[in-house]
């Protein structure tokens, strides 16, 4: 695996920090509705993210994952200014404004979204996966989905096959403990999802997802194995998210108690820990990150707050790839 | 000219695309090593191997989803599904996924995939094997229908689905792979979008299309008999829908009867009744009538089955309606 280094922990603690008030943003400006439909936070989660871009190839390897999708593209490379803009609903979205919160695309940056059906995806990423075998292009293919995800037939089908075709795949379920508001007890008879891989003899364990080098770790031997045509790995990253499923949750299902347990072993809090700990930054310079970071968000903002709204005919241009197609008429 | 099987017309068209671009590959149930269920897919392992005609195991769900993923990827899958009842259960990722993913990543990932297999009734098969959803999926923005009812039009429209960069929809029937038709040695494609009118006539015009459409033709020997002359059209495509085709005859007959094996409600033929009365209003000199099948689940006996579907008698009775004869 690369090393982790000084610049790694310098690194991870920006851009977590960045994901992290990324978010907070979003939330602030749903309150002022300039952001509407569902909004899932990444809050808690952002090692996951941390620790597979440690140990991607990023010149070919691809992401996908559900519907909790805002960071993972700005961490792929995406200029999180059209993230934002995105989530406005504006013509300089990702997605020129047709896509919203639940997906986030980016071709370019190996970002292949953001979907809203829970374990849809699933498939998609074996068949992402399937396509660069195809073409024998040596890329690896992270999928990502929650626990709630882990319940769907998607998953069985598509762990079947990804074993038997020895997928260039590496299933990554982000446990973060609750499906919405059902607990993952409250979903099965057993609660370590991880082993789902075992029937279907995939390489699967768990793994500390409140840490990046955890993360790396795991994510490095998996997608090591798919690279070498080893096939598929599910790996069960234990996470939290300390905010809602989506925007309008009061989370009676757990307590605050729970929620502050969590907080204490923070990812950014311990690589804040051990930038201090090694010397690897001062109060002071970390000062200068944290202000930084909320520079790069306030320019998000403004952004796509100055940018335009897409012109109406933009939602007839991108259904299909045919120019001329026939639409029927839908007004006088 | 040279005849062939409808399923010959089907393999034809699959080989050829996939001799001309490799990115093109065959992915359903018992299409390799079975060489189909309905060899519609004979000798294609031979040819192309296993890496590009391949075996699935039964879930419609997992290899359709693979198929839309690959496509995300550079590949451009021929999906069999063994019949579109067999669809259903992976009807997600035909409707929220190869129907939107052009769409909700702003453009970029257009999804270039055939979903293929038989649709309708076949014989005594019941409720669950007798089905048609040209509907359902003609209803969805995103995917585009055709239904062919002979080998000729099979073979150059299945060329044209596959070399299309939009998801297709291309239904067959149990009951027309053993149809014999003329097919040219050469290439052609045939485009997507564009009516037949397999018959000219100049009393009533019959819009049908997939296999049902011979119960029109046998209507239209017979009522030629009575001196009445009836213009059939082959719709081909469901979606988008020729709509050009369908008018212009209309406003030469000023009478339509739709022949359309599907349940009744909101069905094909409804859509067409909505278009013709909007822009042929005041061509019209009868009601519009659609024939479709009973309002029921598919029946096993054959005299309730003979009851549910459509038939010539049918049309005749339509067509006789129309002309107030």
């Amino acid at each position: 695996m690369k090393k982790v280094t000084k610049e790694t922990y310098l690194n991870w603690y920006e851009e977590m920090l960045f994901w992290r008030k990324f978010e907070d943003k979003l939330a602030q400006v749903y309150i002022q509705q300039k952001v509407r439909g569902f909004l899932h936070l990444y809050n808690g989660q952002e090692a996951i993210l941390a620790g597979a871009l440690h140990v991607m190839d990023l010149s070919k390897d691809k992401m996908i994952t559900a519907y909790r999708n805002h960071v993972q593209p700005i961490g792929m490379g995406v200029d999180p200014k059209r993230v934002m803009a995105e989530l406005f609903g504006k013509a300089t979205g990702t997605s020129q404004g047709l896509g919203g919160s639940m997906h986030i695309f980016s071709k370019e940056k190996g970002f292949y979204g953001g979907h809203g059906i829970v374990g849809g995806q699933i498939p998609l990423g074996a068949g992402m996966a399937f396509g660069d075998k195809y073409h024998k292009r040596e890329a690896v293919t992270l999928c990502f989905f929650g626990d709630g995800a882990a319940r769907q037939g998607s998953l069985h089908e598509t762990f079947n096959m990804a074993m038997l075709w020895k997928l260039p795949v590496v299933f990554c379920v982000e446990n973060n403990g609750y499906a919405m508001g059902t607990s993952v007890k409250r979903t099965a008879n057993h609660e370590d999802i991880w082993k789902l891989g075992l029937g279907y003899e995939m390489p699967c364990g768990p793994v500390d997802a409140m840490n990046p080098v955890a993360v790396a770790e795991a994510m490095d031997e998996a997608i090591d194995r798919a690279r070498r045509g080893d096939g598929p790995t599910f790996l069960e990253l234990k996470t939290y998210r300390y905010r809602g499923h989506s925007m309008s949750d009061a989370q009676h299902y757990r307590t605050k108690d729970e929620v502050a347990e969590y907080q204490k072993i923070d990812p950014i809090v311990q690589v804040k820990d051990i930038l201090l700990e090694k010397k690897y930054a001062t109060e002071k310079e970390i000062k200068i990150i944290d202000k930084r970071v909320k520079e790069r968000v306030a320019e998000c903002e403004k952004f796509a707050d100055e940018s335009p709204y897409p012109d109406k005919s933009v939602m007839y241009d991108v259904v299909y790839e045919q120019e001329d197609y026939p639409f029927l008429s839908h007004k006088l | 000219m040279r005849t062939i099987q409808f399923r010959e017309a089907i393999c034809e068209a699959m080989s050829e695309e996939m001799r001309r671009d490799e990115s093109v590959y065959l992915m359903g149930e018992e299409v390799a090593e079975y060489n189909g269920a309905y060899k519609a897919s004979k000798g294609m392992l031979d040819e192309f191997g296993a890496d590009r005609v391949i075996d699935t195991p039964i879930a419609e769900l997992g290899f359709g989803g693979i198929g839309v993923g690959s496509t995300m990827t550079g590949c451009r899958p021929i999906i069999e599904y063994m019949t579109f009842n067999f669809s259903l259960v992976g009807i997600d990722q035909i409707i929220n996924n190869a129907a939107k993913i052009r769409q909700m990543s702003g453009g970029q990932f257009p999804c270039p995939i055939v979903f293929r297999g038989p649709t309708g009734s076949a014989g005594q098969l019941g409720a669950t094997h007798s089905q048609a959803f040209e509907n359902w999926f003609a209803n969805t923005p995103g995917l585009k229908v055709v239904v062919p009812s002979n080998p000729y039009d099979a073979k150059g429209l299945l060329k044209a689905s596959i070399r299309d960069n939009d998801p297709v929809i291309f239904m067959e029937s149990e009951q027309m792979y053993g149809d014999k038709g003329e097919v040219p040695d050469g290439e052609y494609v045939l485009p997507i979008g564009v009516a037949d009118v397999k018959r000219e006539g100049t009393d009533v015009t019959i819009v049908s299309f997939g296999k049902i459409i011979k119960e029109a033709y046998k209507a239209a020997e017979e009522l030629e008999k009575d001196g009445i002359s009836c213009e059939i059209i082959d719709l081909r495509t469901v979606r988008p829908m020729d709509h050009k085709a369908i008018f212009d005859s209309v406003k030469k007959t000023n009478r339509l009867v739709i022949l359309e094996e599907a349940w009744p409600f909101g069905n094909v033929a409804t859509e067409i009744t909505y278009q013709v009365q909007e822009n042929c209003f005041d061509y019209l000199d009868a009601p519009i009538i659609k024939i479709n099948t009973a309002d029921t689940p598919a029946p096993y006996s054959p005299v309730l089955l003979k009851e549910w579907l459509p038939d010539h008698e049918d049309v005749v009775k339509a067509v006789k309606k129309v002309l107030y004869r």
